[in-house]
């Protein structure tokens, strides 16, 4: 292909995006529409499953049947989100495996937040609000993507997720309404989990690089400082209601805007945890390689016996 | 050895009465293991009533450079639907 | 209490579901293929499923102010009457499937019986069971059999659990006083009698799976009198961690 011919479909497809068409995997697509999809995707579905080993952690030792029944399906749901995505992705060309490699190599990313312990089982009720909340706010738009399996996939995964933020807010209201222990306990996992999920929205739109491409494309709809502001609105009144202190002395409703204005983000901890210094990078990686490689055995038994199956049922036949 | 467990399409008839409809994709050895994924997979709310798999590799799809002489030839062939016919408005039942 | 000997019968079924929900639930987030991972956690989920309806059961006839998770987490080791099987470690996946498919096989042939009982609230529990339970066994078999006549790892793997916890399948035969007491009365289910079909069942899905049938008649046994082996003060110190460090709270 020319690279006049090239610069034109580029132009339709554009303009097909602009129409709010959606793009299907086996239409043509550019190069790097099909490089940013994978890598956005892929980081999604591997957020998905690393994020399973928080709150895993504490499926042994849920306070009470029902709350371990409701962490077992949450974490579940966990995994079903990261296998939409991952099908979403082997759409454009990639193999899961291949996905995998990419994780446990450490080239592909994931989101920061799944990097910070899961120390007390407040934090199942914090992460519950505040991490699937910050995960909603971003993910609602999705639905609407330009690209067709993607946006299937996020409708999916949003339809599901909404009883993850009612499951972890309602621990929080539990243990508020509880003993003085139980509301330290609430207080100390809000404190060590508003930062990180502040920041699990993306670092500010002007050290933002993907953000112009990304819009263009409807793989974001707001930026990441829109989606922030937006958060923090919509938390504080859920915080006030039980009665716990947001951890920041900056914090306070401007009537003017019409927001919350807020303190400082301590971003070097972000690109610090980002780039793989974080409490628990190494423990969360270690545990996926382990995974998978542990179950190497088990994926080429199946296949293997798979093949046998086959093979004795066309002799069979013939 | 490590050979990768296939790609399998997942069609889930939601209830009676209902079509089968594409639900996603899933990774199994072979089919029983495929339908036992599915159901794992795709019904954990109560979504499905049948379920059907197939590998997808045999599934055939058309190309969508070829759209132009696939489906639109379609398109002006509007005798095919019923306003196409003028009646006059007295005619009832039709 | 109304009626201790059906209390302590209820036990003997809903501790086993307990202790193996808790054991899958060890593994969410580790197994060899995400798919994998989403099936185990299914079987977990219908296991504490069943253990919660059993429990509410169980506290109704012991007092008014109990609930399942007193029941569920405020035991001491002595009273938890699992049999030893369903306690066993997360070895390899080998085990995970072999300690699920001798137990599934025992627990589908007790839920048919039992949805016979006189008793209405097992005759519910075992229903709904029944449907859970045959799906559970489907796909532990079958994994018996990929793993079985999977590769030359595999088999040995699958041997090496198989072989491991054949000791402890006899111990879901032997009843206890409560358990005879209630198989009398029509209320309980008569294990015994299930044991010879159990091994022919097992015994025809590992000849299929090209494994060899243990032929070891050395059986362990005690869990059902509440004398565990070690690994289960581990699995107690977890499933109790919350209810004993914070004794007295609602969650």
């Amino acid at each position: 292909m020319s690279e006049n011919e090239v610069k034109n479909l580029e132009a339709i497809f554009e303009a097909r995006i602009a129409r709010d068409e959606k793009i299907e995997p086996k239409d043509w697509m550019p190069e790097k529409y099909r490089q940013t999809h994978i890598r956005q995707i892929s980081q999604h579905a591997h957020s998905e499953i690393v994020g399973m080993l928080p709150e895993g952690n504490w499926i042994t030792r849920a306070p009470s049947l029902r709350r371990k029944a409701a962490l077992l399906a949450k974490v579940q749901d966990e995994a079903g989100h990261g296998l939409y995505l991952y099908s979403a992705c082997e759409t454009l060309g990639i193999s899961r495996d291949e996905l995998y490699e990419q994780l446990h190599s450490g080239k592909a990313k994931y989101s920061s937040i799944f990097n910070y312990p899961t120390v007390t089982w407040a934090d199942m009720g914090a992460i519950g609000w505040l991490v699937d909340g910050a995960a909603i706010i971003n993910q609602v738009p999705l639905c609407n993507t330009s690209f067709g399996p993607y946006a299937r996939a996020m409708v999916r995964v949003c339809k599901e997720e909404s009883f993850h933020q009612r499951q972890g807010y309602e621990i929080m209201l539990t243990l508020c309404n509880g003993t003085q222990e139980q509301k330290e306990m609430a207080q100390d996992a809000l404190n060590r989990w508003w930062w990180p999920s502040l920041m699990m929205l993306g670092p500010t739109d002007d050290a933002s690089v993907h953000t112009e491409q990304s819009m263009k494309w409807k793989l974001k709809r707001k930026t990441n400082d829109e989606l922030r502001q937006q958060f923090i609105d919509q938390t504080v009144p859920q915080a006030d209601l039980l009665g716990l202190t947001i951890p920041d002395p900056d914090l306070k409703f401007n009537e003017e805007t019409g927001h919350y204005d807020f303190g400082p983000i301590d971003w070097d901890e972000f690109w610090q945890v980002v780039k793989g210094h974080g409490p628990c990078n190494k423990e969360r990686m270690n545990a996926r390689v382990n995974a998978w490689e542990e179950g190497a055995w088990v994926r080429d038994a199946a296949m293997a016996y798979a093949e046998k199956q086959t093979a004795k049922k066309v002799a069979k036949a013939s | 050895m490590t050979k990768n467990w296939p790609l399998w399409e997942v069609f889930v008839r939601s209830k009676n009465g209902l079509e089968h409809r594409h639900f996603g994709s899933l990774h199994a050895a072979d089919a029983e293991m495929a339908m036992e994924n599915a159901r794992d997979v795709y019904t954990r709310r109560n979504e499905g009533v049948s379920i059907w798999v197939v590998e997808s590799k045999y599934i055939t799809a058309s190309n969508p450079q070829d759209n132009g002489e696939l489906f639109e030839p379609a398109q002006d062939k509007i005798y095919r639907h019923p306003t196409f016919y003028d009646l006059p408005d007295d005619v009832k039942h039709m | 209490m109304k009626n201790e000997t059906l209390y302590q019968y209820i036990l003997c079924i809903a501790d086993n579901s307990l202790i193996l929900g808790q054991r899958l639930g060890e593994l969410c987030g580790h197994g060899p293929s995400l798919e994998t991972d989403i099936a185990i956690t299914n079987i977990a989920l219908d296991l504490i499923g069943q253990t919660r309806s059993y429990y509410q059961y169980a506290a109704r006839l012991i007092d008014e102010e109990k609930t399942e998770d007193d029941i569920a987490f405020l035991r001491l080791e002595r009273e938890y009457k699992n049999v030893l099987l369903v306690e066993q470690p997360n070895t390899h996946f080998g085990y995970v499937m072999a300690r699920q498919f001798l137990f599934d096989v025992y627990h589908l042939m007790f839920l048919e019986k039992l949805q016979y009982s006189k008793d209405d609230q097992l005759v519910a529990v075992a229903k709904k069971g029944i449907k859970e339970v045959s799906y559970h066994k489907r796909f532990s078999s079958d994994w018996v059999k990929r793993l079985g006549d999977g590769t030359e790892e595999s088999r040995q793997k699958m041997q090496e659990a198989v072989d491991d916890l054949w000791r402890f399948t006899n111990e879901l035969f032997l009843m206890t006083d409560a358990e005879k007491t209630m198989a009398a009365n029509g209320i309980g289910v008569d294990i015994a009698q299930l044991k010879e079909e159990y091994y022919k069942e097992v015994s025809d899905v590992l000849k299929e799976a090209t494994l060899t049938v243990p032929e070891n008649t050395y059986f362990t046994k005690g869990g059902k009198e509440g004398i565990h082996t070690e690994h289960m003060g581990y699995i107690l110190s977890e499933l109790q961690y919350m209810q004993r460090t914070y004794p007295n709270m609602t969650w």
